[in-house]
């Protein structure tokens, strides 16, 4: 298997032009990331900064409701509310540490494109994000945030105008600009390294969650860990720890849409075949000519045709298992958390949320369940709205 | 031990327009542009009019490495319902009937999906002399490269001004047809100015390549080539094609000006 590969899939499906930078990021990361300075300045951001640890927290409710012990890994609590920003930080301290004085981004419901924003305003690099004209619209508030922070957004008018076509822009950007820019891509997607760059990034939240399931229950290991997977990082992030753990049951809870027949949907694992995007062979939406279908979710953060690489090999390997939740039972879910635990969850997480809770007989009685909460629900308020008022028309 | 040496239609055609003096022609257009039919017409149109080989783009809802011009013309070709299954029929249609040989320029996903093995068969038996993918370097192509071999087909290599010496020659050791340099660190799409250092550049790839040296990214007009005249052998032109038929000119005016 090449050092590039996650079983069949991964690699580096880009322009020649590309491999330049990408061979560059490759020394980088043996050079820089892997050597101490670079770690010990990482750690120190997480926790002063981020606000890292992130609380692991037993609801104590919702385990009454269901008879498990539903633990949240509280990825909400972060400096600006999301896991997105393990991630920046890592890339943008790794940006300065090779002299790059210009990082640029992809983002579809904002989230990546605020936290690569903070990061660089905080790290003093200039920042271009890259967002679809759709996305641009409909996410209002998160281009002011990136503004307010001095970032430049790009409206993105090719294609579907949403992530998938922002992510063409940057790699664009990216081909012209490489001596000078630093692509911090926003999740475990895209050509080698990323995917095993963002990981190790995000791979904080499964490493903090053992041990602090450990220290407070006094067990070693959960029965379970449960993510929500659009591109999946906050899923690699709270797996990788756990994946040498057989007895760990890995879950990923893919995006179903609406859930009806033909509609369309983001579960590239459930439902998509091999093909290769975005730089990578992995899981796609596509139709039967290789051309990519567009996706759906009432969460934008999860609606992305693709999916990272090393989750498909995860579903390939049998060692992970990927399920579908749509967008009713995320939205219940999200309910249920505002109700019963005094926690708004961000729509993508309320995916995961929805899995457990509508699947209790999954488990065994008294189950250890970890779930990712990888991020607040306050940007979802707009869309909530509708979604109350559609619930009282109906 | 190595196979006799295959005659790549390509190459000779190439060598057949150097030999005469000039530089070979390569015009690229997306597959339904301007329509599904008018598309056969201009193909036939540069085929009479000088084009040495014909390069026909394979259009792809998510191009990673085209500008703005061939993005918004494959667009508009997708959503006429062209793909690759519909390209290979209508050259099959046509087989005999177009003198140049042509080349598939395309990303890897919509081969992918046809297969390899059966797009390799069916490309032969549609008179496609070879292809270019723009997301496949070499790290990626030994499965495709291994087939088209078998098959007789050319996989062109793309190379540009951040390519090193080492990885122009692992290109070299294996590449027919021709070489595609890449004139600009950037997309397609016509620029006024070429960079200097590409001049340099392709001295170096010259001196590595065996195969003809073809420049495409940004080529405009004629007086652009002057400074690059020893190194290359071929032009390959998209944008200033796509932009001139959609100024409603023909296809063979616009070859005029090259000849």
């Amino acid at each position: 298997m090449k050092k590039s590969y996650f079983g069949d899939f991964g690699g580096q499906f880009v322009p020649e032009l590309l491999m330049p930078p990408l061979f560059e990021l490759e020394k980088a990361i043996a050079e820089i990331v892997h050597g101490p300075e670079f770690q010990r300045r990482f750690a120190e951001l997480l926790a002063d900064y981020v606000g890292r640890p992130s609380p692991l927290y037993r609801c104590p409710n919702l385990s009454a409701d269901t008879g498990l012990n539903i633990w949240l890994k509280r990825e909400d609590l972060n400096h600006t509310g999301a896991h997105k920003i393990n991630n920046t930080m890592g890339q943008a301290l790794l940006a300065r540490m090779m002299g790059k004085p210009r990082i640029i981004a992809e983002t579809g419901a904002g989230q990546h494109g605020v936290a690569t924003a903070t990061a660089a305003a905080m790290m003093g690099l200039e920042c271009v994000v890259y967002m679809g004209a759709v996305d641009v619209a409909r996410q209002a508030h998160n281009v002011r945030r990136m503004e307010l922070l001095g970032t430049t957004v790009v409206a993105v008018h090719t294609g579907t105008k949403t992530l998938k076509d922002a992510t063409n822009q940057a790699f664009k950007d990216w081909i012209a600009n490489q001596r000078t820019t630093h692509y911090c891509i926003g999740s475990v997607v895209g050509p080698h390294p990323f995917p095993t760059l963002v990981r190790d990034f995000q791979s904080v939240i499964g490493r903090e969650a053992r041990s602090q399931f450990a220290a407070k229950t006094g067990g070693d290991l959960p029965a379970a860990v449960v993510a929500c997977v659009g591109g999946g990082s906050n899923a690699m992030g709270l797996f990788h720890e756990f994946v040498p753990h057989a007895s760990v049951r890995i879950i990923g809870v893919e995006a179903a849409g609406s859930g009806e027949p033909g509609c369309y949907h983001s579960a590239s694992l459930c439902k998509g075949t091999p093909g290769i995007l975005h730089g990578a062979k992995t899981q796609l939406l596509q139709d039967a000519d290789g051309q990519i279908e567009p996706s759906h979710s009432i969460a934008a953060g999860l609606d992305y045709p693709g999916t990272g690489p090393e989750h498909a090999a995860l579903k390939a390997s049998g060692r992970a298992t990927y399920v579908c939740v749509n967008d009713a039972q995320a939205f219940a879910a999200f309910k249920i958390l505002c109700r019963r635990e005094g926690i708004i969850p961000a729509l993508e997480s309320s995916h995961a949320v929805a899995y457990v809770l509508d699947n209790v007989s999954a488990f065994a009685p008294g189950d250890h369940v970890i779930i990712n909460l990888s991020g607040r629900g306050d940007k979802d308020l707009d869309i909530v709205e509708q979604l109350l008022k559609a619930e009282q028309k109906g | 031990m190595h196979a006799p040496a295959r005659t790549s239609a390509i190459e000779t055609a190439i060598r057949k327009a150097n030999a005469a003096g000039r530089k070979a022609l390569i015009p690229y257009l997306p597959c339904g542009f301007p329509d599904v039919t008018a598309f056969w017409t201009e193909i036939e149109s540069l085929d009479k009019n000088g084009a040495d080989v014909i390069e026909i783009g394979v259009p792809f809802s998510d191009p990673a490495a085209d500008g703005p011009v061939i993005e918004a013309a494959s667009q508009e070709c997708l959503e006429r319902g062209v793909t690759l299954a519909k390209i290979l029929e209508g050259l099959k249609a046509r087989k005999g009937a177009i003198s140049a040989p042509i080349v598939l320029m395309g990303y890897l996903n919509p081969f992918h999906q046809y297969g390899f093995e059966r797009f390799a068969a069916d490309a032969v038996a549609a008179g496609v002399s070879g292809c270019i993918i723009p997301d496949l370097p070499m790290e990626e192509s030994d499965e495709i490269k291994t087939i088209f071999k078998a098959n007789g087909l050319d996989l062109i290599p793309l190379v540009g001004l951040n390519t090193s010496v080492e990885r122009l020659r692992a290109y070299a050791s294996d590449a027919s047809g021709f070489a595609y340099f890449v004139s600009v660190l950037g997309t397609t799409g016509d620029r006024e100015v070429l960079p200097e250092e590409v001049s340099a550049k392709l001295k170096v790839a010259k001196g590595i390549f065996t195969v003809p040296l073809a420049l495409g990214f940004g080529i405009k007009s004629p007086d652009q080539l002057a400074a690059f005249a020893e190194s290359i052998d071929a032009v390959i032109f998209g944008s200033a094609l796509i932009r001139h038929l959609r100024e409603g000119k023909s296809a063979a005016s616009f070859m005029q000006r090259w000849k």
